[in-house]
């Protein structure tokens, strides 16, 4: 994922803001990273790397940290966040049917982000509906009983809200 | 506190420094303990092979030797069926996802595990689990390094060795069974701040990482 320069410098200047009101103890470390996701909602590399020279360890230390814990991303999230769910009942159903078929359809894998900003991919433990596995989470948005067909009925039924509101946006002006 | 404390392994006596690791006194002494991660410069040893299990007199259960400070009067024991089917077991695993590959490797000869399976007579290509292989790809991107992810034992010495006398490029990244040794953003040797010095390469125990 290529960010734009736009994005790079407000990344540097949102953690360089950040590091100012920590000391270099090593416990600050991972607070400040997450403080970094807060705002920005992904810890991109140059975010990292501003990390690391504050508390003086390797980038590779902190690269370490965000590739481990599930909560941190190091991609933009889309615009449309889509989760899967991969709990006991979803898997059982054939998540992995699901995860393969948004794949494929979005042509990226799970933890990245379509070039568009326009869908980012998820894996998440359950999410609470399990009669309705397998469960897609968009946003918020709960959709039970997920077939690969209804995965591009969902693509499709985006790309018409997309239009209208396209379409709305011209009526207006 | 005396200058040297008396411990016996395998009924053999033996002086050793009070507080030193038995994996170090053992080793002095040309007992061999098999191990992976331990090295002696480090204060807290990782402790993260899972090889160098030792039976200790008064213990239920066996320690790993490269934790355990010599006291005196320490008694222990090298090879007992509990240390052998732990130490198998652990071995086990580590060969289930190393790309076997000895005939072509640069280690061939100088390879720890094979040091290892000829001490404990274990074989080297595991017997009751599958292998599964990473099918990482190999990075020949640096001037003099090749790195083949898929036969690293993750012991963490080379990355030790980067911090000493390198530039920290190599560290752990991801975490259970894609844990690798990996460089800042995952970037090829080539591309990240490795100088090339080839300290990793010295203290790698296997072939993942090896000279041009």
């Amino acid at each position: 994922m290529n960010l734009t320069a736009e994005e790079k410098r407000i990344a540097t200047e949102t953690t360089r803001q950040l590091l100012s009101t920590y000391n270099d103890s090593r416990g600050n470390l991972i607070p400040v990273l997450q403080q970094v996701q807060n705002k920005l909602g992904y810890v991109p590399a140059v975010a990292m790397e501003e990390v690391a020279a504050h508390f003086n360890v390797p980038a590779v230390d902190v690269y370490g940290i965000i590739t481990f814990y599930n909560q941190f991303r190091l991609t933009p999230p889309g615009k449309r966040q889509v989760k899967i769910c991969m709990g006991t009942a979803c898997h059982m159903r054939g998540a992995q049917i699901i995860q393969e078929s948004w794949e494929r359809r979005l042509n990226i894998k799970m933890g990245e982000t379509t070039e568009d900003r326009e869908y980012s991919l998820e894996r998440v433990a359950c999410v609470g509906c399990c009669t309705m596995a397998p469960v897609v989470l968009i946003n918020e948005e709960v959709h039970g009983k997920i077939t690969p067909t209804r995965v591009d009925g969902l693509i499709f039924s985006h790309q018409l809200d997309k239009q209208k509101e396209k379409e709305g946006a011209a009526r207006d002006e | 506190m005396a200058e040297t404390v008396t411990i016996t392994i395998d009924d053999r006596q033996i002086q050793a420094a009070p507080g030193e690791m038995l994996l170090w006194a053992a080793l002095d002494n040309d007992i061999y303990i098999p191990h992976l991660c331990a090295s002696r410069e480090e204060a807290h040893p990782t402790a993260s092979c899972r090889l160098c299990f030792v039976e200790v007199e008064g213990r239920p259960a066996p320690v790993p030797a490269c934790t355990l400070p010599v006291t005196e009067g320490l008694v222990v024991k090298t090879r007992s069926p509990q240390v052998d089917s732990l130490v198998a077991m652990g071995f086990e695993l580590l060969m289930s996802n190393h790309r076997l590959d000895c005939k072509n490797c640069s280690a061939n000869g100088n390879c720890e595990l094979q040091r290892i399976a000829k001490a404990r007579k274990l074989r080297l290509k595991p017997k009751n689990l599958p292998v599964l292989d990473k099918n990482l790809p190999v990075d020949d991107s640096a001037a003099n390094i090749v790195y083949d992810p898929n036969k690293c034992v993750l012991c963490g010495q080379c990355v030790r060795a980067c911090r000493k006398s390198g530039n920290g490029t190599l560290g752990f990244a991801r975490r259970g069974y894609l844990r690798v040794v990996t460089t800042f953003g995952g970037v090829p040797l080539g591309e990240s701040n490795c100088t090339n010095c080839g300290a990793c390469v010295k203290v790698c125990p296997v072939g993942a990482l090896a000279q041009k």
